[in-house]
C-alpha cells in the first residue's frame, strides 16, 4: 500500500484542509470540463452527506470549482488545486480519480473514471467503517461505467512544468530569470550563449521534454569537454539540444556524439586550431530513418531538421561547455560554414558496400555516430565522363590531393562522400571500398623530390615523414614514392546524395594523422 | 521567463601573477610546440638571448604535438629546470 504525499489546500470558503489529519479520507480529483466528473458529482455529494461527518470527503478540483458549486448546489468541500501540484504529486492521469485513504494517509482504494461497482464496494466499506447507513442513490439512472478524461496535470506543456517545479525535479542547472520586458532571444545573444543564430530558450519545461528522449540519469557526467575540460551532464546536453532546435528523439544521437567528442582519441582540444576544423558527425543504422534524416538530395546542405539541429547541438555544447568561442580560445583563421554544425547520415540502402559503422566493427542493426575532426566544408570532385571504376577512382584521388596542400603527402583522416551515380560506376566493375582506397593511394603517390618546395610554390608541411625525408635527401629517399594519405585506412568512405549528379565530395582533415582519431559511439535508442 | 544555464557553471579560480623578477638570470627554457617553423623562431630568440644575456643558460623542450596540452611530465620538468620559459606558440 502506498503512503500518500501530505498536502494542504483551501476550499471555496477559504478553509485550509490538510491531509492526512488522523481521519480516513476520500479524495475525488475532478475537472470542471469533464463530463464524467459531472456524472460523478451527485454520487460524491450523496456519499458526503452520508459519511461526511466521520471521514474527510474532499473534491480536489483542477479547474473552476465555483462552477461546480453553482451547477450542483453541492455542500461537499471543493479544494482548489488549479496549481495542479497535488494532482501531479498523486500521479493523477485520468479524472475523475477516486482515492480512499486510511487515517494514517495510506492509499487503500483507487480507481479512475466512473464505475458503479467500485462506488458500491466503497459505500459498503464506508458503512462498515462508520456504522452509518448507505446513501440512497438511484443507480439505475447511472451507467455501469463511463471513461474519464485526461487529467489537466498531464496535459502537454503542463506536465513538463510540474515535473520541473516539483521537489523531485531532475533539473539541477542554474535557473536564470529573464525580466518580463526583456526579449529572451536578445538576452541569449547578449550572454554569448548562441552561435550567432537565434536559439530556442531552454525553459525548464522544454528541457524536461527533451530529457524524455533518454533513459539516462540527467546528472550523469558523460565526460569533460575540451578546451576548458568542463564536466558535461546529460542535463547540460539536453539544454543545448533544446537551444539548437532538436526534438527529444534526437537526444540519444547528441549524447553519443558528445561522448565521442569528450574522448581522448578525438582530442577536441585540437578544434581551437587556426586551421579551423569542425566536428563532423556521420550517423549510421536504423535511427537515421526513425528520425527522418535526409540522406538524399542536398544531403550535405540545409533543409532537414535532424541533420541541421543535431550537428548544431554539438557545436553549442562545444561553445557553452567547452568554451570554444571564436576570438577567444578558438583561433580559426577562416573557419567554415560547418562551424554551425555538421551531421550527415550515410545512405546505406543506396550503397553496395558495408556501411561505415559495420566496417568499424558494429552490427548493421546498431545505430552509431562516428565523429571526425575535419575541415568541415566539403570539396566537390566532378567526374561526368569516366565510364570505368579505375578512371573514376583516379579522378577522385587527384581531386583529394589538394587537401591541406597538394604537395603535402602522408596526411591523416579524410571523409569521402561518394554520390549514388559514382558508386554505380565503381560497383559496375566490382570495386570494393578497399579497391578505391588503393587506387587513390596509387594515383597520388609522388616521389618525395616532387613534393619539396620550389621557387614557384611552397608546400612542405609539417608531416613528420616528409620532413625527415626532405632533410635526409639521399637519392634513394628523394625517389621514394609517397602517397597522399599516411594509410589507406585514413580514407573513410560513405555513400550519400541525390539520385542524379556525378559529383562526390571530400571533407579534408588535419595534415597530421596523430592530431585527432575518428571515434564511433553506439547510440542508445529509446523505443 | 526562466531559462536553464547552458554553460559550464564552474567559477574559475583566480590566480595572481608570479612575482616579477628584477632581471633575467638562471635558465631560460625554449618550448617548441612542434608547429611548422616554430623552431626557426625559437632559434632567433636564442641568438638574441645569447647576445643580450650571455650568462643565461638555455634549455630546449618540445611538445609531441601542438594539438594537445603539454604533458604533465614536461611541465613538471620545465618547472624543475627553468627559471623562465618562452613558448613558440601557434602560427
Amino acid at each position: 500500500m502506498t503512503s500518500l504525499p501530505a498536502f494542504s489546500l483551501y476550499d471555496l470558503e477559504g478553509n485550509q484542509c490538510s491531509f492526512p489529519n488522523n481521519k480516513a479520507s476520500l479524495l475525488c480529483f475532478v475537472r470542471e470540463e469533464c463530463e464524467t466528473c459531472h456524472l460523478s458529482m451527485p454520487v460524491i455529494e450523496a456519499v458526503y452527506r452520508a459519511y461526511g461527518d466521520t471521514i474527510n470527503l474532499w473534491v480536489v478540483g483542477q479547474e473552476d470549482n465555483q462552477k461546480l458549486r453553482d451547477r450542483y448546489q453541492t455542500t461537499v468541500p471543493l479544494l482548489d488545486d488549479t496549481a495542479l501540484k497535488v494532482s501531479f504529486a498523486y500521479q493523477v492521469e485520468i479524472v475523475p480519480t477516486i482515492i480512499f485513504a486510511n487515517a494514517s494517509g495510506t492509499e487503500v482504494v483507487r480507481w479512475e473514471a466512473f464505475h458503479q461497482g467500485d462506488w458500491k464496494d466503497l459505500i459498503t466499506r464506508l458503512s462498515q467503517l462508520t456504522g452509518l447507513p448507505a446513501p440512497a442513490i438511484d443507480w439505475e439512472q447511472l451507467p455501469a461505467l463511463r471513461p474519464g478524461c485526461g487529467s489537466k496535470s498531464v496535459a502537454p506543456g503542463i506536465l513538463e512544468r510540474l515535473t520541473a517545479e516539483a521537489e523531485s525535479s531532475p533539473l539541477r542547472a542554474r535557473q536564470i530569470e529573464i525580466a518580463e520586458r526583456e526579449d529572451p532571444f536578445e538576452f541569449m545573444f547578449d550572454q554569448g550563449m548562441t552561435d550567432g543564430l537565434p536559439v530556442i530558450p531552454p525553459t525548464p519545461e522544454r528541457v524536461i521534454r527533451m530529457l524524455s528522449g533518454t533513459r539516462r540519469d540527467p546528472q550523469e557526467v558523460v565526460g569533460t569537454c575540451a578546451p576548458n575540460y568542463a564536466p558535461v551532464t546529460i542535463e547540460k546536453i539536453a539544454i543545448n539540444a533544446v537551444m539548437a532546435g532538436c526534438k527529444p528523439e534526437y537526444l540519444p544521437v547528441v549524447i553519443a556524439a558528445t561522448e565521442a567528442l569528450c574522448s581522448h582519441e578525438f582530442n577536441a582540444h585540437a578544434l581551437v586550431s587556426t586551421y579551423g576544423p569542425s566536428p563532423v558527425i556521420v550517423v549510421n543504422g536504423p535511427i537515421r530513418k526513425r528520425l527522418g534524416m535526409n540522406m538524399g538530395i542536398n544531403v550535405l546542405g540545409h533543409g532537414n531538421r535532424a541533420n541541421a539541429t543535431i550537428g548544431r547541438a554539438l557545436k553549442l555544447i562545444l561553445r557553452n561547455l567547452g568554451g570554444l568561442r571564436p576570438g577567444e580560445i578558438e583561433r580559426a583563421a577562416l573557419g567554415s560554414p560547418a562551424k554551425y554544425g555538421a551531421c550527415y547520415p550515410e545512405f546505406e540502402e543506396r550503397s553496395p558496400w558495408e556501411p561505415l559503422h559495420v566496417e568499424r566493427g558494429f552490427d548493421r542493426n546498431d545505430s552509431v555516430v562516428t565523429l571526425f575532426s575535419l575541415e568541415g566544408s566539403p570539396h566537390q570532385i566532378a567526374d561526368q565522363t569516366s565510364r570505368s571504376a579505375r578512371a573514376l577512382a583516379g579522378s577522385l584521388g587527384l581531386g583529394m590531393e589538394c587537401g591541406w596542400h597538394p604537395k603535402t603527402h602522408s596526411v591523416g583522416d579524410v571523409l569521402l562522400v561518394i554520390s549514388p551515380e559514382h558508386v554505380d560506376t565503381l560497383w559496375r566493375d566490382g570495386w570494393s571500398k578497399d579497391d578505391l582506397r588503393m587506387r587513390i593511394q596509387e594515383i597520388t603517390s609522388r616521389p618525395v623530390r616532387e613534393l619539396l618546395p620550389t621557387e614557384d610554390y611552397g608546400g612542405l608541411g609539417a608531416m613528420p615523414e616528409q620532413v625527415a625525408l626532405a632533410h635526409g635527401r639521399t637519392q634513394e629517399q628523394l625517389n621514394r614514392l609517397m602517397p597522399k594519405f599516411k594509410s589507406p585506412k585514413n580514407i573513410h568512405i560513405i555513400v550519400a546524395g541525390g539520385p542524379a549528379g556525378k559529383w562526390s565530395a571530400v571533407f579534408n582533415g588535419f595534415g597530421d594523422a596523430a592530431v585527432s582519431v575518428p571515434v564511433s559511439h553506439k547510440i542508445e535508442e529509446v523505443v | 521567463m526562466r531559462i536553464l544555464d547552458p554553460t559550464d557553471e564552474r567559477v574559475a579560480v583566480r590566480r595572481s601573477l608570479a612575482a616579477r623578477p628584477e632581471g633575467v638570470m638562471g635558465t631560460v627554457g625554449l618550448l617548441d610546440i612542434n608547429k611548422a617553423r616554430g623552431d626557426v623562431m625559437l632559434k632567433q630568440v636564442q641568438l638574441r638571448l645569447n647576445d643580450l644575456l650571455p650568462d643565461v643558460a638555455i634549455k630546449h623542450y618540445r611538445k609531441l604535438t601542438p594539438a594537445r596540452p603539454a604533458a604533465d611530465e614536461l611541465r613538471q620538468q620545465m618547472l624543475r629546470e627553468c627559471d623562465f620559459v618562452i613558448e613558440g606558440l601557434a602560427d
